[in-house]
């Protein structure tokens, strides 16, 4: 059954009622209903198409429409296409069914819109603010608002952030943060604790925010790689690759199999340095520290060969639009090579160190336990949701460089901290073994990039296999050629809420080694 | 079982490589981090009484300036060897390390962190977006830089500084104080 058929199948069996239906560049279809049939609209497409919420976001669209433009995206990976169902509602009144309730997934994104532009859900069952804190924001200030403007305001209402409360004989609340004891990123948890095991876990973020979505409009279509690139410094590349692949799509830029695969080289670099990182991390969380000193070294090993290759540990200012400043030339070949062989060579020693280390494998076997039907409904992605028996991996749910050289996704069942280690134990081999084939692909000269493409006005989806999970980027370009609205979703976004789940039955001291398995962004969460 | 463990622990340090000859990195060690590390050494002996202990807070960085400075603590670089620390309490700490532009929320919790700490204290700013805010200089939810809310004695740039540049750069500024 192609796309198509599915989509006459809504309107016959389903009788949902398309006002339009669009196909854009051929792997984005955007239904757009009446806000009446919007809810109705997304749930059966969540059902049917066994995917969560992939991105769900609003644009303000007032000045042209007089109204807000919602769009609730899924995924599916039969089709090889992404699902916007989209709806207008009226400037004055701003106000529309929440999804949370049948597709829980939706939960967070609804209460990103709510903060941003002041659009209400009816029926929400959580209406607290995410990243604009109440101590520190205007209650009535909306700045994804096109008419929003930066004024400092002495006087704010004095409101206060409700934790969720659990009562109850000798339960005890454990406040952590935002300031944590380590080089880390600030954030607030709140464990609730009966003797030993936790019984709840709330995770309340957002004290990185500085509002980049918003940084990014008007903003020139070159210079703005930039910020992609300083959104989450250590999935720079990810990030630049997401939103460089939109703004492609957009101005019909054809990328190359020497592009892609160059590109991708660069992606798998990024994967295994943070795989390694993150190896070290869990050793290093239950004392571990020799093997946690290896992985340290390793991790080095790459971010010089990063900067050897393309002069920059961090992979940054490598991509352009319709290029990369990465050009593998003989000589790049033989250091890539040579420093694979003994990346390789660390990494299996890691690797037997820690699963023939008994104590270690005690401390992980078992401990943070993420179920699927938990992954399932918070919409968790990318490494954890593999870890968890969800086989999703955008690098073989849509064809291209990947697909070409049967890239193998890695899957474990447990969802455990150990099924986490394993999965990158997994990925960081088949990262070598593809690096190695893309570097045989024969890249020709006529990769350079001649005169600066040419803008067009259009929006495009731009999406990335991230080492944490998928990284999305939603643009639209307007006349002048400026950014007018970029959506942004880096994998954290769904994978916290694991995270405060995997947790629970669990004791404090495990804590750091789930958090660890997981390795989430803050800055990418909070944007 | 202990033994097994012991074991099992004794043979992976025994068969995996640790020191950097037998990685195969002496030809890559920078000759540079070890002159530049003595001399810091020198100075913190003289003016910390042996050790300079730093407590870091990131206040809305993208993590890249975080892993660098984490990466000056790595068998590489290992910055410990020359008496520099990094705490996990702000009542231990001799300086501040600070990286990010000073989102809205991290404000007061900055300035907490800051108060915590006993005298006499410093402050280090860290990365370009530390000092004026950067390139996030004209959010809406940053402060633009952490000069606006605490003194601040010293600061190393770049986006992010490579961890070289860090052990440089506080070398230079403890010499000059
Ligand atoms: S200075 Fe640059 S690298 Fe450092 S935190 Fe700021 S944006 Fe990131």
């Amino acid at each position: 059954m192609d796309y198509k058929t599915f989509l006459q199948e809504l309107q016959d069996r389903h009788a949902l009622i398309f006002l339009s239906v669009a196909e854009n560049y051929n792997d984005e279809i955007y239904l757009s209903v009446r806000s009446d049939d919007f809810k109705k609209t997304c749930v059966c497409l969540h059902k049917l198409l066994h995917s969560p919420v992939a991105v769900f976001f609003a644009q303000d669209s007032r000045r042209e429409k007089n109204a807000f433009v919602i769009y609730c995206t899924f995924m599916s990976a039969k089709y090889k296409k992404w699902f916007f169902v989209s709806t207008e509602i009226a400037a004055d009144k701003a106000i529309l069914d929440s999804l949370a309730r049948e597709i829980y997934s939706s939960s967070l994104f609804e209460r990103e819109v709510r903060e941003m532009f002041g659009i209400e859900f009816s029926g929400s069952p959580d209406a607290r603010s995410l990243r604009l804190h109440e101590e520190v924001w205007p209650r009535r200030s909306f700045p994804l608002r096109k008419d929003f403007q930066n004024k400092p305001t002495k006087d704010i209402e004095k409101a206060e952030y409700n934790f969720n409360k659990v009562d109850g004989e000798g339960i005890l609340e454990v406040p952590v943060g935002p300031v944590h004891a380590g080089i880390i990123a600030p954030g607030h948890f709140r464990f609730s604790v009966a003797g030993e095991p936790i019984i709840n876990l709330e995770i309340r973020l957002g004290f990185k925010h500085k509002g980049i979505e918003k940084l990014f409009e008007g903003k020139n279509v070159f210079e703005a790689i930039k910020i992609s690139e300083r959104i989450s410094g250590d999935s720079s590349f990810a990030h630049s690759l997401a939103y460089t692949q939109a703004i492609e799509k957009i101005c019909g830029i054809i990328v190359t199999e020497s592009l892609s695969a160059q590109r991708a080289i660069c992606l798998e670099l990024e994967r295994m340095y943070n795989h390694a990182n993150d190896m070290g991390g869990i050793a290093l969380d239950v004392g571990f520290s020799f093997p946690a000193a290896l992985a340290s070294l390793i991790k080095e090993e790459i971010l010089q060969l990063n900067e050897k290759l393309t002069g920059s540990r961090f992979l940054r200012g490598v991509n352009e639009v319709g290029t990369t400043r990465l050009k593998l030339d003989e000589g790049k070949k033989k250091v890539l090579l040579a420093a694979l062989k003994k990346i390789s060579k660390d990494f299996g020693e890691i690797k037997k160190i820690l699963l023939s280390s008994a104590s270690f494998m005690d401390r992980v076997d078992g401990t943070g336990v993420l179920k699927k039907k938990t992954a399932e409904d918070f919409g968790v992605v990318g490494l954890a949701a593999r870890a968890s028996g969800i086989a999703a991996d955008l690098r073989k749910d849509f064809s291209g460089i990947y697909t070409q050289f049967n890239f193998n996704p890695a899957k474990e069942a447990t969802g455990d901290v150990l099924a986490r280690l394993n999965i990158r134990i997994f990925e960081v081999e088949e990262s070598i073994r593809l690096i190695e084939e893309f570097i045989n692909i024969h890249h020709t000269a006529s990769d350079k990039r001649l005169t600066q493409p040419e803008l067009k006005e259009g929006f495009a989806l731009g999406y990335v296999e991230a080492w944490r999970g998928p990284v999305l980027y939603w643009i639209k370009i307007d006349e002048n050629g400026l950014i007018e609205r970029c959506k942004v979703v880096d994998p954290s976004f769904h994978n916290w809420q694991g995270l405060s789940y995997c947790v629970l039955g669990d004791i404090i001291p495990d804590f750091p080694l789930c958090n660890k398995s997981f390795d989430l962004s803050y800055s990418g969460n909070d944007l | 079982m202990l033994h097994i463990i012991k074991n099992r622990l004794l043979k992976g340090i025994v068969t995996t490589p640790i020191d950097l000859k037998s990685l195969g990195k002496e030809n890559l060690v920078d000759w540079r981090v070890e002159t530049v590390g003595l001399e810091l050494k020198k100075i913190i002996r003289k003016k910390f009484c042996r050790s300079l202990h730093i407590r870091e807070v990131d206040t809305g960085s993208c993590g890249a300036c975080e892993s660098e400075i984490i990466a000056t603590t790595n068998p590489f670089y290992d910055i410990q060897r020359f008496g520099i620390n990094f705490v996990a309490s702000p009542r231990h700490a001799d300086a501040l390390l600070v990286t990010g532009p000073v989102s809205k929320n991290m404000a007061l919790a900055l300035k907490k962190t800051y108060d915590a700490m006993p005298e006499p204290k410093f402050v280090i700013t860290l990365g370009d977006c530390a000092l004026n805010g950067g390139i996030f200089k004209d959010a809406y939810y940053v402060e633009k830089g952490v000069k606006n809310i605490l003194p601040v004695a010293c600061h190393v740039p770049g986006c992010p500084p490579e961890p070289f540049e860090i052990i440089q750069a506080l070398l230079a500024f403890l010499k000059k104080s």
